[in-house]
């Protein structure tokens, strides 16, 4: 039943892919295909894993492939059926956008195209969290990241759009570079190609390789999710591409790198050595830092959004990082916790940055600039998108009663905890970690005040933006499931925290939920002895009683006594758009306090007739420095140019050359295999 | 269970009346003391009362350029505070809504509250209402990590984030509050408080229409009802923060339940504690100038180093 839903989901992901390519001549029926059969998908495949996750077992699908290394293998256990889940829910908030987003490209641009690669690319991506076979998962993984290019560069004719694919692919191809190095020393391990045979095996490698092993994996699966500093490419490709793959981009592809990583570290290893959970939890908070700190200085909303990718992998990944270190120190209860915690973060994140680009996108599509300097007053314009953008501001932000304020708060206690064991490197890091999630938390929320507030309220400070419309029925009805997931994750916290036991059950053999699952399911507690406990669903009971009670009436008696007047504009002649607060003011006290790290540089020029007090016009320029770029990639892509240079000797363009260079390359080969 | 569930209604009911009856009088004894201080007459400590009534009968005016965030948010403001009230012991060890969060709740609830004040700060339109939710949000931000290391440090020593539990451990030990890390971490809470507050060094309460406010530009352009709603919060947040900071660290007097006559020996020690503290307050206040904004971040970094110092000490004490 279960192989047959996912099967299905599958065939109709593919065919939907074909058949909208073959409608490349009528936009509008390749647009509904693309988009029906993406959903449809969807559904067959949120069918098929939330019964996997359920069912506990894991379900096995072998389809015979003709060849002894490759295998069609498809193992379907809870953490991948975890990882379908947030897939499917998101895929199909998203394809119900699609209906409406892609119609204002008919005609303009070749929509079977589109429909192809997103198909391909939803369809790859279960196949890369399902794929129990080296091969396959490679070739999953290399269909999802062509397919990401090619919808990446859609928009082909801007040349941002072209340079971010460009990176995106070189990066990618990097990574998968390490990913391969990294599971062929596995084989030769196993000496098999499947994914069962890895279980627990890299803990019996020797220190060194184990070692290499993890390195290679973190930073080839790191590139994928956005890990700093091998980062670079999100920021630029995320906002090129078209919001509704810009949605899927960061709710879900970026995933498939902590996929990786949980799968490597919870399944591949056992118990590792404490030095890697040192690592992740170091690499997740300086992610989770620097996103938020370049997410800040960003005026471009969709870019903004893409660092805030960055600062939530760094926060999944202090789950991650403190449930590897309890795990070294024998603390499985404890590691089940951080485990459950970066987990629940990753669904939260692909629900709540999933709405926000959605909601970016239908601003984006109707105001033409991405710039929110250029936006404001859009919440009268646009009443629907600004309420589901504002609770995607609110979750993302870590405020409760949502879902990001549960995940967060897992972590907290998770980092807490560890304050309870012995060793005493990890009692001085989880504190300090904990109170770095705390000033990435504050300044996440600063910077959704500024997100939300400088497109969405006070006046219109350009004409695209007092134009703009409400964006069409079907893209409402999008952003409207994943508004309602924040708020289910959120107030449904221990109804939801069950899912995570099978997960839990088959990587550390501890099941905690009944342990977490506080007052008959009112309050979620983190299982430790004494923890603390929350209760978002109480909080929002209270909310809506006293708003019912108290609010709602007193606001209808003072409406009678209030009138409209103008906002205090310091006595001169009336309030224009030209004297509200920017993006760039808004920021602009961190942008101060963090001039070490942004090395922040600005150009004001004035030009005048009287007196300097008086200017005509004024140009100001504003630019901060790209820290990674500059000083990490340039030296790097430098030296790869000389080596390059270098290497141009050899290639003399003669057949001969090529030949004689096959043929040593085919001696030394055979040499090689002799000896070994 | 359904007794319990009872007990817990009227624990609120009372916890709930306390505060919102208490807080303005904290302020208005603040600003007397300040005065007095300063060898000014000053106004009545029941002042802030009389400037709420005021206020409640008055009529407002809503810019034209505000949308309904300008009016949902102090209601947001105000409940918000008020749940995170309920969330902490102030009279009996037990709070009356402890299950529903911890200190980690009672600060992220006073986040949201913040959050929603500073999108209405920008709302209006006005110049004024940005700066304020700039400088607003950029404080808050730079105290939260020196704020998350004290109370990691309370919470390490009676290994929970549950406000009961917190307080429940510091119970008994009279004397506690004289350990390093306990002193350490309570100085840094101390920085915070003053933060998070807006009082001076770091915001003048009093100000009104200067290029140095923070708080009070941002809710400018409230007046009448909602004003009075804003002003209410704040004092209720100040209320919540200087509890929160006395009972943690020096539990005296509190009570094991909320009932009978020792809740009336319970609500005295509060006010007693809250009398000292707000002297404190008052000290700091006078003795002190307002900083300058971008001074501001070095006062949070002796706090975090403070919280630092506090998290070392636990291990050698």
């Amino acid at each position: 039943m279960i192989s047959a839903l996912f099967l299905s989901g599958i065939i109709v992901w593919l065919a939907g892919a074909l058949a909208s390519l073959a409608l490349w001549r009528n936009p509008a029926a390749a647009r509904r295909v693309a988009c029906g059969a993406a959903l449809a998908g969807s559904l067959l495949d949120l069918a098929a894993s939330a019964m996997a996750i359920f069912s506990g077992s894991a379900v096995l699908i072998d389809l015979p492939s003709g060849n002894p290394i490759f295998s069609w293998s498809i193992r379907i256990d809870p953490l991948s059926a975890y990882f379908n889940v947030t897939l499917a829910v998101l895929a199909a908030a998203v394809s119900l956008y699609s209906f409406g987003y892609l119609k204002e490209m008919e005609g303009r641009r070749n929509l079977g195209a589109f429909g192809f690669f997103y198909n391909l690319l939803l369809m790859s991506l279960a196949l890369v969290f399902t794929a129990s076979n080296v091969f396959f998962f490679l070739v999953a993984w290399e269909v999802m990241a062509l397919s990401s290019f090619c919808l990446i560069g859609f928009e082909h004719e801007k040349e941002e759009a072209r340079k971010a694919g460009v990176l995106f692919l070189v990066m990618s191809h990097a990574g998968t570079g390490l990913l391969l190095i990294a599971f062929l020393m596995l084989t030769s391990a196993s000496g098999s190609l499947d994914f069962t045979s890895f279980h627990l095996l890299a803990s019996s490698l020797s220190p060194l390789q184990q070692g290499a092993v993890f390195l290679l994996f973190l930073f080839g699966f790191g590139v994928k999710a956005g890990l700093v500093p091998v980062h670079i490419w999100l920021p630029d490709a995320h906002p090129v591409a078209p919001s509704n793959v810009s949605a899927l981009m960061s709710g879900i592809v970026i995933k498939s790198g902590i996929y990786g990583m949980a799968r490597v570290f919870f399944d591949f290893y056992g118990p590792p050595p404490l030095w890697m959970g040192t690592v992740v939890l170091a690499l997740g908070v300086v992610s989770a830092l620097l996103g938020v700190l370049y997410a800040l200085m960003e005026h471009d909303l969709k870019r903004l959004l893409a660092w805030h990718s960055i600062e939530n992998i760094g926060i999944i990944l202090m789950g991650f990082g403190a449930a590897l270190i309890f795990r070294s120190l024998g603390q499985p209860r404890l590691a089940a916790l951080a485990l459950i915690a970066g987990l629940y973060h990753t669904f939260n994140h692909a629900t709540f940055k999933g709405l926000l680009f959605l909601g970016a996108g239908a601003v984006v599509q109707t105001t033409h600039t991405r710039n929110m300097e250029k936006m404001g007053g859009l919440i009268r314009l646009m009443p629907v998108t600004a309420i589901c953008f504002l609770i995607g501001a609110v979750a993302i932000s870590g405020l409760p009663p949502l879902n990001g304020f549960v995940s967060e708060w897992l972590t907290y206690q998770a980092l807490l905890a560890g304050f309870g064991t012995t060793q005493s490197l990890a009692r001085l890091m989880f504190p300090i970690a904990g109170s770095l999630l705390a000033l990435t938390a504050a300044l996440a929320a600063a910077c959704f005040v500024k997100a939300f507030a400088i497109p969405f309220l006070a006046l219109p400070r350009s004409e695209q933006s007092a134009d703009a419309r409400e964006a069409s029925p079907t893209m409402l009805a999008g952003m409207a499931v994943l508004a309602v997931g924040c708020v289910a994750l959120g107030l449904g916290a221990t109804w939801f925290v069950r899912v995570f036991d099978p997960i839990t059950q088959q990587t550390l053999g501890v099941s905690t939920s009944s342990a977490m699952i506080m007052a008959r399911g009112l309050a979620l507690s983190p299982g430790t002895p004494h923890g603390g406990t929350i209760s978002t669903f109480g909080m929002a009971m209270i909310f809506i009683f006293a708003g019912a009670a108290f609010a709602l009436p007193l606001a209808w008696r003072w409406k009678r006594r209030s009138v409209k007047g103008p906002a205090w504009d310091c006595g001169l002649p009336g309030l224009t758009a030209d004297n509200e607060y920017t993006a760039t003011a808004f920021s602009k006290a961190l942008r101060l306090i963090f001039s070490a790290l942004y090395r922040p540089r600005r150009e004001i020029q004035a030009e005048y007739e009287v007196s300097p007090y008086y200017p005509s016009a004024i140009r100001f320029e504003s630019e901060i420095e790209p820290t990674f770029e500059k000083h990490l990639y340039a030296p790097l892509r430098h030296r790869i140019m000389a080596a390059a240079e270098r290497m141009r000797a050899i290639q003399a363009g003669s057949i001969n050359a090529y030949l004689a260079y096959i043929f040593i390359t085919l001696i030394l080969l055979l040499l090689f295999g002799v000896r070994g | 269970m359904s007794g319990q569930i009872v007990t817990r209604i009227v624990e609120s009911f009372a916890q709930l009346f306390l505060l919102v009856a208490l807080a303005p009088l904290v302020t208005g004894v603040i600003r007397t003391l300040k005065a007095r201080l300063q060898t000014r007459r000053g106004p009545s400590i029941f002042q802030p009362y009389r400037d709420l009534y005021k206020l409640f009968r008055k009529g407002m005016v809503i810019p034209e350029t505000a949308s309904w965030i300008f009016a949902a948010t102090p209601w947001i403001a105000f409940f918000s505070t008020i749940l995170a009230g309920l969330m902490i012991p102030m009279v009996a060890a037990d709070a009356p809504l402890g299950l529903f969060g911890g200190v980690l709740a009672v600060i992220y609830l006073l986040g949201l509250g913040r959050f929603f004040l500073a999108l209405s700060g920008l709302d209006t339109g006005s110049s004024f209402g940005g700066i304020g939710s700039s400088r607003e949000m950029t404080i808050s931000a730079l105290a939260e990590p020196a704020m998350m290391l004290a109370i990691f440090t309370v919470a390490i020593g009676a290994g929970s984030t549950g406000l009961t539990e917190i307080a429940g451990a510091a119970i008994g030990q009279t004397w506690r509050f004289l350990a390093p890390a306990q002193m350490f971490a309570f100085a840094a809470l101390a920085l915070v408080l003053i933060a998070e507050t807006g009082r001076i060094p770091v915001d003048n309460p009093a100000t009104h229409l200067e290029l140095t406010m923070i708080h009070e530009a941002m809710i400018l352009e409230y007046s009448g009802p909602y004003l009075a709603l804003v002003e209410w919060a704040a004092s209720i947040k100040q209320l919540v923060l200087m509890t929160l900071l006395i009972n943690c660290f020096w539990p005296v007097g509190l009570q094991p339940l909320w009932f009978g006559f020792g809740a009336l020996i319970g609500i005295v020690w509060l006010l007693a504690k809250l009398l000292l503290l707000s002297c404190a307050i008052v000290l700091i206040e006078t003795v002190n100038a307002k900083m300058r904004l971008f001074r501001v971040p070095e006062l949070l970094a002796v706090a975090f180093t403070l919280g630092s110092l506090a998290l070392v000490s636990t291990f050698l004490f």
